[in-house]
């Protein structure tokens, strides 16, 4: 069933309601033709600039939907819509991944004989975005995340915490309205998923930018402006 | 970052493998360069012989080798005497050997050659040779290997000869050569009263046409044909010329299956990567790119070795004494692009199916194993 309004010829940002970013309604998921059911009528919004945890335990389907939002799987059922167009359509991934999202994983997920720099390059080398906007860009958020003086160095001689502050920096490169991070504290201990839970919110409210964070931990999920409770394939949202 | 550095960087993380990919492209193009400069070698040597100082040959027709090729003196004498004809020049091919020689060519030829009077006479002189009885010439080179000047018996199959000169050329098959006056020559040959071809000179080369003609007409057995042409139907330099690519392209193949397989092993551990920098933006086709532009660097990077190692191995070929005049290194600039082209194009196609691979990674079960 795929989304109608992801057809239309305005502008996608004006299709959902004015501060709308994630519309999922009626969403079925399962894998092993259906004989593992993961979402079942899952529904919620997220507005512009919100920070919503993702909160449940592992294998409630977390990741799942976070795959669903950034394209990477499609619904059995119902529909998804993310900064007004539907993810599940082939030419509109290419689209939301270019200019709408940012991906950060639990494993950080760069490439490690490269350095921070031309991991972060990689998002801007697929858009081919201008290098000066870019160079000042990586300054930019290099600073604010303090790995400014790392800048050149190998994804394999960072530690933890700097390797998923560069992976958040890489999500943030080419300005995406959303960021969906899966379990982004996970592999860090307690002082760096602190730290880079605070860098993330920070910044995702100083830059406007909206964040599906998926996490298994209370903490962060309370700290969270709403966390969406997944469990036994419902959703249950609280502010 | 540019592109380009992505598929530097990704092929130097992995340099072995890629060592090894690009050592098969580099072994196609030094086998190709080295055959094909031999071969090429060779027959351009002939083919100078050939043609100094004419325009046309006259040869045995249906003939596979001019080895073979028979034109009795009677008809030499008649096509010399024809209007059109300037010069008649008959010779008489034939393979020697010395001690340790196993393969010398002999060029019986007459007094008067154009090829002995052009030639730099080292020692002796064409005046010498013309009284000796029954003395040979030896080409530069010839000389060098048999270790033998002027005035010394030299041992040839089952007889002796003495030299009665040395003579350099412009051509260096003909300098690993040895030449005998023509009788003398059919007399070692026992092919009396025949030479292998006639090097024909016009007196004007509009008459072309009317003399291949007269000779086609006048002498069932003959056939005469321009130098160029020649070239290009004479069996064997096509024999030779499609064995040599054949065996590159055969070297080739096995270079291209090298970079399918690196390129392959590539992908393969790089599964994780290529579903995150396809997250990251990239598009199927530039994921594609990436793979297929990684095996022209290869490639780029073979060819470049193979060249050197090629000329490495043709530079040694030509230190042999015995395969001294043989071999002649390709300096033909459509021969090197050839297999510059060929290098590229095989890589290219080796790289396909792992792009291909690639390209159908799903990103979100290349990222499921956290
Ligand atoms: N591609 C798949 N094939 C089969 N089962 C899957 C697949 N992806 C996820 N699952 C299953 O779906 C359930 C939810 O997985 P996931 O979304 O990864 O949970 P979470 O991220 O919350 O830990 C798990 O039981 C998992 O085994
Ligand atoms: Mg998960």
């Amino acid at each position: 069933m795929s989304n109608v309004l992801s057809f239309g010829t305005a502008a996608p940002e004006q299709i959902l309601g004015e501060k709308e970013v994630i519309r999922v309604d009626g969403v079925w998921k399962s894998f092993d033709e259906g004989r593992i059911q993961v979402l079942s009528d899952v529904s919620f919004n997220v507005n512009q600039g919100e920070v919503i945890a993702l909160w449940g335990s592992s294998g409630s389907g977390k990741s799942t939907l976070l795959h669903l939002l950034g394209g990477l799987d499609a619904a059995d059922e119902g529909s998804v819509s993310v900064c007004g167009l539907d993810p599940a359509v082939e030419k509109n991934r290419l689209r939301l991944r270019r200019e709408y999202i940012g991906f950060i994983f639990q494993l950080h997920n760069l490439l490690p004989d490269l350095t921070m720099r031309e991991n972060c390059w990689i998002p801007a080398m697929a858009s081919r975005l201008a290098r000066q906007e870019v160079d000042q860009r990586f300054e930019e958020l290099t600073s604010w995340l303090k790995v400014e003086h790392r800048r050149d160095r190998r994804i394999r001689e960072l530690s933890g915490g700097e390797r998923q502050r560069t992976a958040i920096c890489r999500a943030l490169m080419h300005r995406p309205k959303l960021v969906l991070a899966d379990e982004p504290t996970g592999s860090l201990d307690e002082q760096n998923g602190e730290q880079v839970f605070k860098l993330l919110y920070e910044l995702a409210k100083r830059e406007q930018v909206t964040v599906v964070m998926a996490t298994h931990e209370r903490r962060f999920a309370e700290r969270c402006d709403r966390h969406i409770l997944l469990r036994d394939g419902h959703v249950d949202c609280r502010d | 970052m540019h592109f380009s550095k992505l598929v530097f960087l990704s092929l130097w993380r992995h340099r072995i493998r890629a060592a090894i990919g690009s050592a098969g492209i580099a072994f196609g193009v030094a086998a190709m360069l080295s055959v094909l400069s031999v071969v090429l070698g060779a027959i351009g040597m002939f083919e100078k012989i050939l043609s100094t100082d004419s325009q046309y040959l006259v040869f045995e027709k249906n003939v596979s080798d001019l080895f073979f090729s028979s034109v009795p003196e009677d008809q030499v004498a008649e096509i010399r005497d024809m209007d059109a004809v300037a010069q008649a020049n008959p010779i008489l091919f034939g393979i020697v050997s010395a001690p340790d020689h196993p393969v010398i060519t002999c060029f019986g030829l007459e007094d008067a050659d154009p090829r002995l009077r052009d030639a730099d006479w080292l020692e002796g002189s064409l005046q010498e040779w013309r009284q000796s009885e029954g003395g040979i010439l030896l080409g530069s080179r010839a000389a060098e290997f048999l270790k033998a000047g002027s005035g010394d018996e030299v041992p040839i199959g089952r007889q002796s000869f003495k030299v009665a000169g040395i003579i350099a050329t412009a051509n260096g098959f003909e300098d690993g050569g040895v030449f005998l006056k023509l009788s003398s020559a059919q007399e070692f040959f026992n092919r009396p009263g025949v030479s292998s071809i006639v090097a024909i000179k016009l007196k004007d080369d509009a008459d072309g046409d009317a003399f291949r003609n007269a000779v086609s007409s006048r002498y069932e057995g003959l056939m005469a044909l321009e130098n160029e042409e020649f070239q290009q139907s004479y069996s064997q330099f096509r024999i030779l010329k499609a064995t040599s690519w054949a065996v590159g392209v055969c070297a080739f193949l096995l270079g291209g299956m090298g970079v399918a397989n690196t390129m392959l092993l590539s992908v393969f551990s790089r599964i994780r990567e290529i579903a995150v920098i396809q997250v990251c933006g990239f598009s199927k086709p530039q994921v594609g790119t990436l793979i297929i532009l990684e095996a022209v660097l290869l490639a780029l990077i073979g060819t470049a070795v193979g060249f050197v190692v090629g000329l490495g191995i043709l530079e040694l070929l030509q230190s042999l004494p015995q395969l001294q005049g043989y071999i002649q290194t390709v300096t033909s600039p459509w021969v090197w692009l050839a297999i510059f082209v060929t290098a590229e194009v095989t890589s290219i196609v080796g790289s396909l199916y792992p792009a291909w691979y690639a390209m159908k990674i799903q990103p979100a079960e290349a990222l499921r194993y956290e």
